[in-house]
């Protein structure tokens, strides 16, 4: 008897190995292992439907560039993390990142509260981090050399919206919210201050971590009657407010960064947010003139539009790949080479040219300014770029 | 101007803090109710709250799909969702009881809450999973019921809605419904009776196991229509929602004298004037210094100073006759 189950064992783990090695064999030279990159950003949670985009554009990229490294004789992988939108966690899981010496690049994070203290986690040993939807100044501003974006940064993006409020919607007065968070309070302040410098008068500047009941906070705003309503915050938390103020009457028209970028926008807040405009240091899929066949190819695996930051992060990856082969040349990869390869790669990507400053910020990062279309979530991808700016990442400000 | 803006927008907070006060009351009687037949701190009350929520969001939008949810009357809709979230979250709470707090009866008094808040934990991931199955959602909106959102605007600046007061006007109803049950029914003499002492209601031909049951049917009825109440008048829910509207409502139940019902509700209703008045008015009063974010800080130091020359709670004394 015993025998015989030890037989079954050998003929078990004969067949395995007879399953998996040709797949290691047959595809090209001898192989020199596994890299994996990691994406992190929300795949649970409120936030998950951006955070699911950032891991699905990432899959995406990794599937379609990996044949040259696959030729030099690597394995490439994905793996995702969720980092929940929490610090800790993000922290957490980049504490396991580090540790898996096959992960050489993090493409992540959503947040940058969570971004910023998960970065000082892939510094210690100098993975590289390529963000897609990081925008808060900090990030980058800390001037580590494993850390970049391809996306741009909220000082901009609120200046972005003061002038659009300011010079297009012709606004005198602004009541500003925003979630206390790292992301939503800077932007909030970037755009105040420029709100003030151009003569817009900011009649009440609050900031909240209420999800439900925005009753108490609306009730000022509607006795100061303010033209323009900004939002510093995550759609999640936004459109409760925005839905409650219609609901309660406010006249004021809404306004707010790139975290109202995604369709449960509307799917919560129904036609209160119609009209309103939002900036976003990412265009949407739809409008980018080269991300055609990104959008296809993502709607035909996954069945859905690609939410925004997923082309974003699709071109972070597709960098990541390439700054692989060209550290991989060298024979051996190491972490450190992989960072100072993306510093210096170039990419024609999808979201427009990308090349980075000493910083890693984007040189010539994009923004926009979108309004709303409809009440009706699946056609969020119709909103329409009203303004699009090309401006350049500001150089080392002394703060 | 400020002056005149501080005044003018007065009633309008007031009302708002009265809603969400009567919110919190509801709550609070789960807490309280078990309290005063147990002297057990059901912590999972704030998961059965938010199941109520749920249900009623689920029947909204199945009726919504139906094509029903305009078709018919504001007010059957109203009370179907209301009494089937009283229903399911009544029933959840007597299951819980059964199963984690009845074993645990005999059990030292620190037992049985470490076992609510491992049911707390429980149940707000078994609605999660729930949702994503269902709807592949986190978040869930209630559908917009359009003679409920109905204004009528009494100055420019204030103005009340028909589900404010439908939440204030199902309260009462609810409350004063509840203390008549308790204090006017058979069956609330026998809840008094086990409240007061277990051994000897049962001497008296109590069944103190059906008496304790139907106490967490009434509390998790109540906190069901509180949670189909919460939905109506914010909107937005997810699994995660009832934590803190549960906690405050715990510090309502606190505040006005845990184990007493109408304690519970004036607990309540302070509680939210005071949360109401932090949010609207700080800001306005310190210049923008202090903001809405301070509004539990505030609202809890208050808190805090009526518990340290009160520490049995508003009315805290009254009940404290036993024998």
């Amino acid at each position: 008897m015993r025998t015989a189950r030890a037989h079954l064992v050998l003929i078990v783990v004969a067949a395995v190995l007879a399953l998996l090695l040709p797949a290691t064999t047959f595809t090209g030279a001898q192989s020199k292992g596994t890299i994996k990159i990691a994406s992190q950003s929300p795949l649970s949670g409120g936030q998950a439907a951006l955070g699911e985009g950032i891991k699905l554009g990432t899959q995406l990229a990794i599937e379609k560039f990996k044949g040259n490294l696959e030729k030099m004789g690597y394995k490439v992988d994905l793996v995702p993390f969720d980092d929940q939108a929490k610090p800790d966690v993000g922290v957490a899981n980049a504490k396991n990142i580090i540790a898996d010496k096959e992960i050489m690049a993090v493409i992540g994070h959503l947040n940058s509260g969570v971004a910023i203290p998960s970065s000082e986690v892939y510094k210690e040993v100098n993975v590289v981090m390529i963000s897609p939807a990081n925008t808060n100044p900090v990030v980058t501003d800390r001037g580590y050399p494993n850390v970049n974006r391809v996306c741009g940064r909220d000082d901009v993006q609120g200046v972005v919206g003061a002038e659009f409020a300011h010079g297009t919607m012709k606004v005198k007065s602004a009541y500003i919210v925003h979630d206390k968070t790292q992301y939503g309070q800077s932007i909030a302040e970037f755009f105040k201050a420029d709100s003030e410098k151009k003569g817009v008068k900011v009649l009440g500047f609050e900031g909240t971590e209420e999800k439900s009941n925005f009753d108490p906070i609306i009730t000022p705003i509607k006795a100061k009657n303010p033209d323009v309503i900004y939002f510093g915050g995550i759609y999640d938390q936004a459109a409760p407010f925005f839905k409650q103020a219609r609901e309660k009457g406010l006249k004021a028209k809404f306004m707010g960064p790139d975290g109202m970028d995604s369709s449960d926008l509307t799917k919560i807040a129904g036609k209160a947010v119609v009209g309103m405009y939002y900036t976003s240091a990412a265009g949407p899929a739809s409008a980018l003139p080269k991300a055609k066949a990104f959008v296809d190819d993502f709607k035909k695996k996954f069945g859905k539009n690609p939410e925004p930051y997923a082309a974003e992060a699709y071109d972070a990856a597709h960098i990541a790949i390439l700054a692989l082969e060209q550290a991989a040349k060298g024979g051996k990869l190491s972490r450190e080479d992989v960072s100072a390869a993306v510093r210096t790669t170039k990419l024609a990507g999808i979201t427009g040219d990308i090349a980075f400053d000493a910083k890693g910020d984007r040189q010539k990062a994009q923004y926009f300014v979108l309004q709303v279309a409809s009440e009706d979530p699946q056609k969020w991808g119709d909103n329409k770029i009203v303004k699009q700016l090309t401006i350049a990442a500001p150089g080392d400000k002394k703060s | 101007m400020d002056l005149e803006l501080l005044v003018g927008i007065f009633p309008q907070v007031l009302l708002d803090g009265l809603v969400l006060g009567f919110m919190y009351a509801l709550i609070a009687l789960g807490y309280t109710m078990v309290y005063g037949v147990l002297e057990f701190i059901n912590f999972a009350h704030s998961e059965i709250f938010i199941v109520g929520a749920f249900v009623g969001v689920e029947i909204l939008l199945g009726l919504k799909g139906a094509g029903l949810l305009d078709a018919l009357p504001w007010v059957v809709v109203l009370a179907v969702v209301l009494l089937s979230g009283m229903a399911v979250s009544g029933a959840l709470a007597v299951v819980v009881e059964r199963v984690a707090y009845r074993p645990l009866r005999a059990a030292p008094r620190l037992i049985p809450l470490i076992s609510a808040i491992g049911v707390s934990f429980f149940l707000q991931d078994a609605i999660r999973l729930v949702e994503s199955v269902w709807h592949n959602a986190f978040n869930l909106v209630y559908p917009t019921m359009e003679p409920l959102n109905r204004r009528f605007e009494l100055t420019a600046t204030i103005d009340v809605s028909v589900k404010s007061l439908v939440v204030i006007v199902a309260a009462l109803l609810m409350l004063w419904g509840l203390h008549a049950v308790v204090n006017r029914t058979r069956i609330g003499t026998a809840i008094r009776a086990v409240a007061e002492d277990q051994a000897a209601a049962s001497l008296m031909g109590i069944n103190v196991n059906r008496i304790i049951s139907l106490t967490f049917l009434i509390g998790g009825a109540m906190g069901g229509a509180a949670g189909v109440l919460f939905g109506v008048q914010y909107g937005l829910i997810n699994p995660y929602t009832g934590f803190i509207p549960g906690l405050k409502a715990f510090t309502a139940a606190v505040l006005g004298g845990i184990g007493n019902i109408p304690g519970a509700m004036i607990g309540g209703i302070v509680l939210g004037l005071l949360e109401a008045f932090a949010a609207s008015y700080l800001s306005l009063l310190t210049g923008g210094a202090f903001g809405a974010e301070y509004k539990d800080i505030f609202a809890f130091s208050i808190l805090i100073l009526i518990l340290i020359f009160r520490p049995k709670g508003l009315l805290g004394e009254i009940v404290r006759e036993r024998a």
